[in-house]
């Protein structure tokens, strides 16, 4: 398997190997603040376009980002685990487990000791659960899928096993977790409501987004957006995150060079445990106020791919949080802003073929526009959407990304392979 | 002898492990855990417990080999789980709309269980070979996208009707021409062991004989083995990965088929869900082969079933799922081991036959 992942058949590298990253860091496109902010502003735009449109207006509402935001924090550090295990070469399916380590964790303690000692122990129980894949994966070797299959089950089972132990009465869910406070930017945020409320093109949907991000924000969603650009700093612009990135690119060399890649691997892959936990403490803390079995939901599983969603980068799983945390939050809002949702795609399947064909590449080009009619013939042939339609979206849009943009993701180039010190060949 | 010693040693060290850890989890949280077991033992071989244990490990073998022929080749169908359930769904929805004689009814079921199986799982192989996508990746997102269209088929205006007397739905129960009759063989017991063991027991022998005896199985053990010996030799390693693919949705397709032909006969909300992650945690226990397997899903049914007594007594039974783990993750790493060991005691073996013909040919010099 391992082979076959690398894409090279003999695992030897030729020239072309060498030097296609050089090529392709020529016409990559490099997403610098300018460009950045006039993307976002494009997508504003659309969002306020369509919303005057169709009249959907929890398309865009203020409590419709707050709740974005809010859902995208599990899936981003359950991602952000994601990232630095597998940065150090250790693929991790068992953060799902980790999580729900994490959610009983936050349950036990947040109730007995307070929210803050709740999360603290969210982490620390997700950190454990760090701890058995590094033990079953670094030292001893196994397969890495194996072991993270056998961690999600255990992550079941002990934490079934300890709310038994812990609220005999009702095993399935803890006492309510007192909340964590919040901030609200006094005059910014009550100006930012009733300008959201006017609804003007593009103002209103500003300040929507700025309503979301000043009025009783959670103090866990700074801590956690926080994380990003330190993980970025951490494993980006440290000689330790080289290190650790290296360990994931070429073990082997790493090692001649004197790094201890067991130790890397170690720390990677408890901080990345640790932060699956957190990401299960903020559920269980922040979203539900309680712990409940089986609350998770498979987020550490979209989490993984929000990861892989963001090609293996801090900024890309950023967005790829935000934009499966869009859809949960979705799920919840009226049919009608699903409904409208549908109108944005066929937007943005238009402009992609306008670009392909400036580009001259008219089959994509022609297919992205028959895909764009057909999604507007479902918009208006119909009132609301299944249910279904946004439960499975981040499923089917990392089968996508996956599928369409494989030639441009770029994962690890040791991902998932055991390494043992000094068996090189 | 010593092969097979090290074969048996590494399961058998790994459930006493297993056992180890639950015994400390007992003591901690003030059970006595020799009462337990022998609690847990007297319920499990209860007549009534037997039969139980003996239909569930049907459906446990059956998992665990759709997964095991994947990781044969190291091909990781994690998707066994919604490619069962997909399956169970679309073969419940013909079977209870189509009306045909016994025998041919039974087997159109199977045939659409197979089918819809091997398709949903045929998804993730052409993603792999076409675009090289992760078969891991891809499986576990089908696994929820299979969640959401069952969710959506299993509605009152499509595939599925409102159960009388409860606010269960459904799909229109199978009529009797495709209900398996089940075998009376433990004395005493009030249930049947389900016909289609029969059918578990003719996948078993298929999958022995495909691996051992065929040329798609030596394939499949050397692509898994080394995949580049095995493109070396002209093995077509696209197209390994299709066909095995296939064969493990379609067997994933048969996890439902006993539940569904010997006891639901319909497929509904409470149809059980997670058995394609019991069917991995199986297939590694009995180290995908195809008699280890009968061992593992036997075991696993009974821990299952005898776990059922523990509520009456206070003690949780998630304990046994902690016991689950632990076994998985400690079989898998005294397979690791064993591995290890048997590589160096080669090398050992090895070096000590060269130097005792160095001495022999000194000695003659």
């Amino acid at each position: 398997m391992s082979e076959e992942k690398s894409g090279t058949k003999l695992g030897l590298p030729t020239p072309g190997d060498v030097l296609a990253p050089l090529a392709l860091q020529k016409r990559t496109f490099k997403l610098t603040g300018p460009r950045l902010a006039m993307l976002v502003c494009t997508l504003v735009a659309v969002l306020s376009f369509v919303r005057i449109v169709t009249g959907a207006t929890e398309l865009d509402s203020a409590g419709t980002i707050a709740a974005a935001i809010g859902f995208a924090i599990p899936i981003g550090m359950a991602g952000l685990g994601g990232l630095w295990s597998e940065r150090s070469g250790v693929v991790n399916i068992g953060l799902e487990g980790m999580m729900i380590l994490g959610t009983w964790g936050a349950g036990w303690a947040g109730v007995t000791y307070g929210p803050w000692w709740g999360l603290l122990a969210g982490t620390l129980f997700g950190a454990l659960g760090g701890v058995v894949h590094a033990v079953a994966t670094v030292t001893f070797g196994v397969d890495q899928i194996v072991s993270g299959v056998a961690i999600n089950l255990l992550g079941l089972g002990v934490t079934q096993y300890l709310s038994a132990l812990v609220w005999p009465g009702q095993p399935t869910q803890s006492p309510s977790i007192p909340p964590i406070p919040t901030f609200t930017l006094p005059v910014i945020s009550d100006a930012a409501k009733s300008l959201s409320q006017q609804g003007w093109f593009f103002i209103s949907d500003v300040a929507s987004i700025v309503r979301a991000i000043t009025f009783q924000v959670p103090y866990t969603t700074v801590i956690a957006i926080a994380l990003l650009p330190i993980t970025f700093f951490i494993l980006w612009r440290t000689a330790f995150g080289l290190r650790l990135r290296s360990c994931g690119e070429a073990p082997y060399a790493a090692e001649s060079l004197g790094v201890n890649v067991y130790l890397h691997k170690y720390i990677a892959v408890v901080v990345s445990g640790g932060l699956a936990g957190f990401g299960g403490a903020v559920l269980a803390t922040v979203l539900s106020g309680i712990y409940r079995e089986g609350q998770t939901q498979g987020q550490g599983f979209i989490g993984l791919a929000a990861m892989i969603f963001g090609n293996w980068r801090v900024g890309g799983l950023g967005a790829g949080s935000l934009l499966f945390g869009y859809t949960q939050a979705m799920q919840l809002r009226s049919g009608e802003a699903v409904h409208a949702l549908l109108l944005v795609i066929v937007i943005g399947m238009v402009a992609l073929a306008a670009w392909q064909l400036y580009r001259r590449r008219f089959v994509p080009g022609a297919a992205s526009l028959v895909v764009a009619g057909l999604v507007f013939f479902w918009y208006a042939t119909t009132d609301t959407l299944p249910d279904q339609v946004s439960y499975v979206t981040p499923y089917v849009a990392t089968l996508l990304v996956l599928s369409l943009a494989s030639q441009r993701l770029r994962m690890p180039a040791a991902d998932g392979k055991p390494y043992i010190k000094g068996q090189d060949h | 002898m010593r092969k097979f010693l090290l074969a048996v040693a590494a399961p058998l060290l790994a459930l006493a492990f297993a056992l180890l850890v639950t015994t400390v989890i007992l003591l901690l949280s003030g059970h006595p855990p020799l009462e337990v077991y022998r609690q847990m033992w007297d319920y499990g071989t209860q007549p009534d417990s037997l039969v139980l244990t003996v239909n569930l490990s049907t459906t446990y073998y059956l998992a665990a080999v759709a997964v095991a022929i994947g990781f044969k080749m190291n091909l990781f169908n994690i998707g066994v789980d919604g490619q069962y359930r997909l399956a169970a769904l679309f073969a419940a929805f013909v079977g209870g709309h189509v009306s045909l004689p016994p025998v041919l009814h039974v087997g159109v079921i199977i045939l659409v269980a197979m089918t819809v199986g091997a398709l949903w799982a045929g998804v993730a192989a052409v993603l792999k070979n076409r675009r090289g996508v992760s078969e891991v990746i891809s499986t576990i997102m089908l696994n929820y996208v299979a969640t959401g269209v069952i969710a959506f088929l299993l509605a009152p205006d499509r595939f599925a009707e409102l159960i009388e007397g409860s606010n269960n739905i459904g799909t229109k129960p199978i009529p009797p021409s495709a209900q398996v009759p089940g075998f009376d063989v433990v004395s005493g017991a009030s249930s049947q062991i389900y016909g289609t063991i029969v059918l578990a027991a003719a996948v078993g022998v298929g999958f022995w004989w495909m691996l051992n005896r065929t040329r798609f199985g030596f394939d499949l053990k050397a692509s898994g083995l080394s995949p580049t010996a095995a493109t070396a030799s002209g093995i077509d390693a696209k197209r390994m990965v299709l066909y095995v693919m296939l064969l493990s949705g379609a067997l994933a397709g048969l996890i439902g088929i006993p539940q569904l032909l010997g006891a639901a006969y319909t497929y509904n909300l409470d149809f059980p869900a997670g058995l394609g992650f019991t069917g991995i945690a199986i297939a590694l226990l009995g180290r995908n082969s195809p008699i280890g397997i009968v061992f593992g899903s036997l075991l696993w049914a009974f821990l299952d079933v005898s776990r059922q007594i523990l509520d009456l007594s206070g003690v949780s039974k998630e304990i046994v799922t902690i016991m689950q783990g632990v076994a998985v993750l400690s079989v898998v790493i005294a397979y690791e081991l064993v591995r290890r060991y048997r590589i160096t005691a080669q090398q050992r073996d090895v070096g000590r036959q060269l130097a005792a013909e160095a001495e022999l040919a000194e000695a003659t010099a």
